[in-house]
């Protein structure tokens, strides 16, 4: 692949002045830009096909690749310029580099340092087609910017458009078409000449110039010094300066609301307010009302009430069934437990079945079905593959995996999530991290596999280091978090005290004795605040939707492999004998009953599988609370565990995990100790 | 060496400070930015040695928000303390 690049780019040179693309085939057009600026959008309409589009730097990490007409385009991570300090830059500068057009857009609110980029581009003398996007908001904001005279300047094509509203879309063919080298500093030439003619490529040259050690690498050429950088960019800067200066007028600064909103959720006074709100709005919807009243109606009624029950019943039609029908009565409050069993199959006496029938289709009747044969147990028992599985999946996950990240797409898109980060910086330096650590905090939330991920956006190993262990320890995941909170609404308040004071505490501990003990440096937060605007509620839908979808497709196999793995040690009576092994542990450690092991052995496969085992246990509300302190503390579900492995090598990987299991039993059994 | 004075004298009255000093809402000119990669990442979002620039907010703890222009960034403390700057008195 390298190789590839290398060759083409030479190739390139030695037919200068010739049509790139028409050289290698299929011309490869390139979106880039600075982050937020839309660029995801454009892609959409090339491509046809939605991709995330989002409002937070580092949220597309990988390369998105479409085909519209004859060509090849290539979506990149938002940047501020091409150069490797970090991996989004690395990948922006390889598919550039590969390039032949380049679709360069800009933020019309932020020209001065959205051109940076521009210039940079056109210096690497590619061919690009400018296009000046949030026209809507320039109009709103009384700003003028004069399009031609800035084509002028830059001797490229510059077009005006307003992506969320879909205008200006219908430029795209002619801007393609019209792409064109800029016009370059004549002192430019003079200083890469010489690294030209050894690599043969002007935007490599200018890469190795501007001290890109990799490029430099690969040509073995040596690599430009900080200060010929430093001098390249002061000149670009005092370019731009001078560009905005003549193309851009403002009339005046109107007091919009989404500005001020921005303003005062930066405000300390303010801020911390704002703050407030937002988190209690996103706990009455994600934790009152999805995870109480729509899990509630999806989970009880539509999944356990009909579903399973006439897929069980459905089984029993075919195989020989036990089951239990209670019946609460609210004149007799003693539980009304009746047996039915049917050795054949459900049909073999009409007259059971009709009483049965009756029976379990009153409003309050608790149906339980057992099935003899192991293969049917497995398949559709209390762990039944199919049932429970499909079960938690579709009624219990899938509304709350959805509410979060519509919450999620919410913030983003608003702008208010880059706020935050500010406004949390100086706790988060308290514990060894920047105020950017917060995405990754709380998309753990969301999914800790997925937010693991995206620890790579942190500036340093150490913060890599200590965000992974905090969201692999402390943060539980949605779909946990959901079960936690239907169990602990069902606790009072003390044991929610207990559990967040115990959690947060644990928290505090950890990430500090790490800040404290890793070598190195934290980095301090430098964060651009992207503009505050109303989030359009379609773009939040689809982004809810896609990543939804996405998350479901990761994390459905692993819950069939969980339901499997405990399914088998169902029936195998292994999980009796687990249960044994960790009895005197659960007994007299964690004061639980023996049967809470299974939540800890199902908790190794999914963390939510480990919680939602305690559903059935008929626990005690302090009991509930040590359960879910150690299940939450508890090492993280396989996915995660694959993940941190992926990225933080696996020594560090199994280090997390093995302590997981030591804090968990220790910390859920102090706890147990003092409160049972 | 009378030029010499003047630049003591103007030294006193504009004062010379770290960012991390400003108060919310003076106007300021980047006197030296701290060297390095940090450096270029700070020119690149439009902030380079001798531009004027706002402290818009100062958070508790000492996080800066500077607005240049329309664009509002946010440094964290422990670089605000390595940013050179003239206050600007207009």
């Amino acid at each position: 692949m390298k190789d590839f690049i290398e060759h083409k780019e030479h190739h390139l040179h030695l037919e200068n002045g010739l049509s790139e693309g028409t050289k290698s085939g299929i011309p490869k057009i390139v979106l880039a830009g600075n982050p937020n600026v839309g660029k995801s959008l454009f892609f959409n309409y090339l491509s046809g096909t939605y991709v995330d589009v989002s409002n937070f730097p580092g949220t597309t990490v990988s390369i998105t690749k479409g085909v519209y007409k004859n060509s090849e385009v290539y979506d990149t991570p938002g940047v501020y310029g091409v150069s490797s300090f970090n991996d989004e830059e690395k990948v922006a500068r390889d598919i550039i580099l590969e390039s032949d057009i380049v679709i360069n857009v800009v933020n019309s609110l932020h020209l001065e340092r959205d051109l940076f980029l521009t210039l940079q581009l056109i210096d690497m003398g590619k061919k690009i087609s400018v296009f000046l996007n949030f026209n809507d908001e320039l109009k709103k904001r009384k700003i003028v910017i004069d399009a031609e005279k800035l084509s002028d300047l830059l001797g490229v094509p510059v077009y005006e458009t307003s992506a969320v509203k879909k205008m200006g879309f219908e430029k795209l063919d002619e801007a393609i078409a019209n792409a064109k080298v800029g016009i370059q500093p004549d002192a430019l030439h003079h200083v890469l000449h010489e690294t030209l003619n050894r690599v043969g490529s002007q935007a490599e040259a200018l890469l190795i110039i501007e001290g890109d050690e990799i490029i430099a690498e690969r040509h073995s050429v040596p690599c430009g010094s900080g200060d010929e950088r430093e001098i390249i960019y002061i000149e670009r800067r005092n370019r731009v300066n001078e560009i905005v200066s003549t193309v851009e007028r403002e009339d005046s600064s109107k007091g919009l609301f989404f500005n001020a909103l921005g303003k005062y959720s930066l405000n300390p006074i303010t801020g911390i307010p704002i703050l407030l709100v937002m988190l209690t709005v996103l706990y009455f919807f994600i934790g009152d009302f999805v995870s109480q009243r729509v899990v509630n109606f999806t989970e009880q009624t539509i999944g356990k009430k009909y579903f399973e029950y006439y897929l069980k019943s459905f089984v029993a039609n075919y195989t020989p069934s036990e089951i239990s029908v209670t019946l609460k009565d609210e004149q007799d409050p003693s539980k009304k437990l009746r047996v039915y069993s049917f050795k054949e199959n459900l049909n073999e006496n009409q007259k059971v079945k009709q009483e049965f029938d009756h029976a379990s289709r009153d409003e309050n009747a608790i149906v339980d079905f057992h099935f003899p044969n192991p293969f049917v147990k497995l398949l559709f028992g209390e762990f039944g593959i199919i049932s429970m599985t499909i079960t938690y999946l579709v009624f219990l996950l899938l509304p709350l995996v959805a509410a979060f990240y519509f919450a999620m797409a919410l913030m983003e898109d608003s702008g208010y999530l880059p706020r935050l980060a500010t406004m949390l910086d100086r706790m988060m330096n308290k514990i060894g991290l920047n105020g950017r650590a917060v995405i990754p905090i709380m998309l753990g939330f969301g999914c800790v596999t997925m937010a693991t991920i995206t620890t790579r956006l942190l500036g340093s190993e150490r913060e890599k280091t200590i965000a992974t262990a905090i969201l692999q320890y402390v943060i539980p995941c949605s779909a946990q978090l959901a079960v936690i909170a239907v169990l602990l609404s069902g606790a009072g308040v003390v044991p929610l005290l207990i559990y967040v004071t115990v959690i947060f505490s644990t928290l505090i501990v950890i990430s500090t004795t790490l800040n404290k003990f890793l070598p190195g440096q934290s980095t301090p937060l430098l964060i651009d605040l992207p503009i505050m605007r109303l989030p359009k509620l379609d773009n939040a839908f689809k982004k809810t939707f896609f990543r939804t979808y996405g998350f479901m497709k990761e994390a459905s196999l692993w819950f069939f492999v969980g339901a499997l793995l405990v399914g088998l040690l169902d029936v195998t009576g292994m999980l009796v004998v687990f249960q044994n092994i960790l009895a005197p542990v659960t007994v007299h450690w964690l004061k639980l009953p023996k049967e809470a092991a299974t939540a800890f052995v199902m908790g190794v496969v999914r963390r939510d599988f480990g919680a939602a085992g305690l559903f059935g246990l008929n626990l005690a509300p302090m009991q509930i609370t040590v359960a879910l302190i150690t299940i939450t503390l508890f090492v993280p579900c396989i996915a995660a565990f694959i993940i941190m492995i992926k990225e933080r090598g696996m020594k560090e990987g199994l280090i997390i995990w093995f302590s997981a299991w030591i804090f968990a039993f220790l910390i859920g059994g102090v706890v147990a100790q003092i409160i049972i | 060496m009378p030029g010499a004075k003047k630049e003591r004298t103007a030294n006193i009255i504009m004062g010379n400070k770290t960012l991390d000093k400003i108060k919310k809402g003076t106007y300021f000119t980047i006197e030296k930015l701290p060297s390095g990669i940090v450096k270029v990442q700070l020119i690149r979002l439009g902030l380079s040695e001798g531009d004027t620039i706002f402290c818009l907010e100062r958070l508790p703890g000492g996080t800066i928000i500077v607005q240049k222009n329309r664009q509002e960034i946010a440094i964290g403390f422990e670089l605000a303390k390595l940013i050179s700057v003239r206050i600007k008195i207009i």
